[in-house]
């Protein structure tokens, strides 16, 4: 779903969020409380300089609206795969991004991510993934990596990853594996406003997704081998 | 002098440690395993490529993980990760005085791809967790694989890193940019460009390694006892610090230039004398390029 289109069912028309190139950033008013909204849109590629102008809206609303939830609209290609972004440490930019957002939720904002188009990897493992739970669009797409790098890192052939993609859960893009899996809490459908409602009220704030992907059968191992290592002599 | 490098992950934990004090749990006895594997014809291991457990170093109680990256590159999934996970809650719960993670990986396993996501977040989220009981997280980096991917991001995450000059810290390896956006972007083969790009001398240069050591298992056990009781708080303050030095450094380096110039540029702008000179020094000498 186009942006503008998500944010006009959920906030109405003049929803106070613009876009600047790829980068969504804006304030909106919600059942008459603010709301801050940041994320992507173009599928955009997470680099050093999307990753830092997202940790500044957070860093901001920390600083200047204590308490005030956070709403993570995602499309994302996954991280930018270049060696200049490489150079300047993206992986501390993308942890700088994560430990705002998680720095938000131990100062008891809410945090919630939407998968909206796409996500791919490290476009979401500091995003939605680090959110105090992640909702996504039924017509939504996460995967961690497109197949033709997957085959050149896993030196598995292309079409056995293709055909796996297809059919296999832990393999296959489809946001309803996320939530089989844990990954994802549920799927937005219908009345978006009512789920975002839903959501800030209801969303948990400690990790539940091992427990969901137990109880949902995608990730049946997640909680029990954690579960065994406390309980281990 | 033992190369870290070249030690498997058990022996690591049995070299770094206080000799017999690491004590495992799910060892591989307990056949704790993937299930994912079968189905891709790829052979599975009885502790899923990583050993969890508490250790002494120097005396004092610590909670270990060590990655093993001879099994799929260390790759982070459903069960190697939940092993990550169950540490970090036990560490919680049993409040050692620090936590250390031998990284040795590259990322997410790309052949339970889905999984391996999902699981690499809660393992970020169980650092954070830890780190704000006030138990310190110390990454040690110095294997052949390096510390690539979801374990990237999780290594700054923590409190303090330390790495060797052989030692690779970043996020995309180089294959696969080379593979999304050719080998003009980033040639894989050129192994010099990779090390100026991800290496444990550039990272220490740009103070993304807290400290800087040989190749050698003694060198680590002295820097991680070092880090026992370093502290990165997680404040607001500490953030917008974070948040000053990482846009200033983006601004400093200029786009464009190529991957000759690159590193060296951007050591110049850092305040490094000579820098043309930084990949032949060794690491007592560029050691000392940041002190000065």
């Amino acid at each position: 779903m186009d942006w503008n289109t998500l944010a006009t069912r959920l906030f109405g028309e003049g929803h106070g969020i613009a876009a600047e190139g790829d980068f969504l950033q804006g304030t909106v008013s919600f059942d008459g409380t603010p709301l801050t909204v940041v994320g992507t849109t173009n599928h955009a590629p997470i680099g050093v300089k999307v990753a830092l102008a997202q940790a500044r809206v957070v860093l901001d609303t920390m600083a200047q609206h204590p308490g005030r939830p956070i709403l993570l609209l995602i499309d994302t290609q996954g991280q930018q795969l270049r060696r200049r972004d490489e150079l300047l440490g993206i992986n501390r930019a993308m942890a700088h991004l994560g430990m705002c957002i998680d720095q938000a939720r131990r100062r008891g904002h809410r945090v919630i991510g939407l998968v909206y188009d796409q996500a791919l990897s490290g476009g979401f493992i500091t995003s939605g993934l680090i959110a105090d739970a992640c909702y996504a669009l039924p017509e939504a797409e996460i995967r961690v990596m497109r197949i033709p790098a997957m085959a050149r890192v896993t030196k598995l052939a292309p079409e056995l990853l293709e055909a796996l993609s297809q059919s296999n859960p832990v393999f296959a893009p489809g946001v309803a594996n996320y939530v089989a899996m844990g990954g994802v809490r549920a799927l937005w459908e219908g009345d978006l406003a009512a789920a975002l409602r839903e959501a800030l009220a209801h969303t948990p704030t400690e990790d539940r997704r091992a427990l969901d992907g137990a109880e949902r059968g995608g990730r049946r191992l997640a909680a029990p081998v954690a579960q065994r290592v406390l309980d281990a002599a | 002098m033992i190369s870290y490098a070249e030690c498997p992950a058990r022996e690591r934990l049995a070299r770094l440690f206080d000799a017999g004090s690491f004590h495992e749990w799910l060892p591989p006895a307990e056949r704790v395993s993937s299930p994912h594997l079968a189905q891709l014809g790829v052979p599975k291991s009885f502790d899923d490529g990583v050993a969890v457990g508490r250790a002494r170093l120097d005396g004092r109680p610590v909670f270990v993980a060590a990655q093993e990256g001879g099994f799929m590159g260390g790759g982070v999934g459903e069960v190697h990760g939940a092993k990550l996970v169950g540490m970090l809650r036990r560490a919680l719960r049993d409040r050692p005085d620090a936590v250390l993670l031998l990284a040795d990986s590259g990322g997410v396993r790309l052949h339970e791809a889905n999984a391996g996501l999902i699981a690499v977040s809660e393992v970020m989220r169980a650092v954070l967790d830890v780190r704000a009981a006030g138990i310190p997280v110390i990454v040690l980096i110095g294997s052949a694989n390096g510390c690539f991917g979801g374990m990237g991001i999780v290594a700054r995450c923590t409190d303090f890193v330390v790495m060797s000059d052989v030692g690779r810290l970043a996020m995309s390896g180089p294959e696969v940019i080379e593979a999304s956006h050719g080998v003009e972007e980033f040639d894989a083969r050129d192994r010099a460009l990779v090390w100026r790009t991800t290496g444990g001398k550039h990272r220490w240069l740009s103070g993304d390694c807290d400290l800087l050591v040989e190749d050698d298992v003694a060198a680590f056990r002295a820097a991680a006892l070092a880090a026992l009781d370093q502290r990165r708080p997680m404040t607001l303050e500490a953030l917008e610090a974070e948040h000053a030095l990482l846009s200033e450094r983006l601004n400093r380096l200029p786009e464009g230039l190529d991957g000759d110039e690159e590193a060296i540029t951007l050591w110049r702008s850092l305040g490094i004398a000579e820098p043309a000179r930084v990949p032949d020094l060794d690491v007592d000498g560029v050691r000392a390029l940041r002190a000065a």
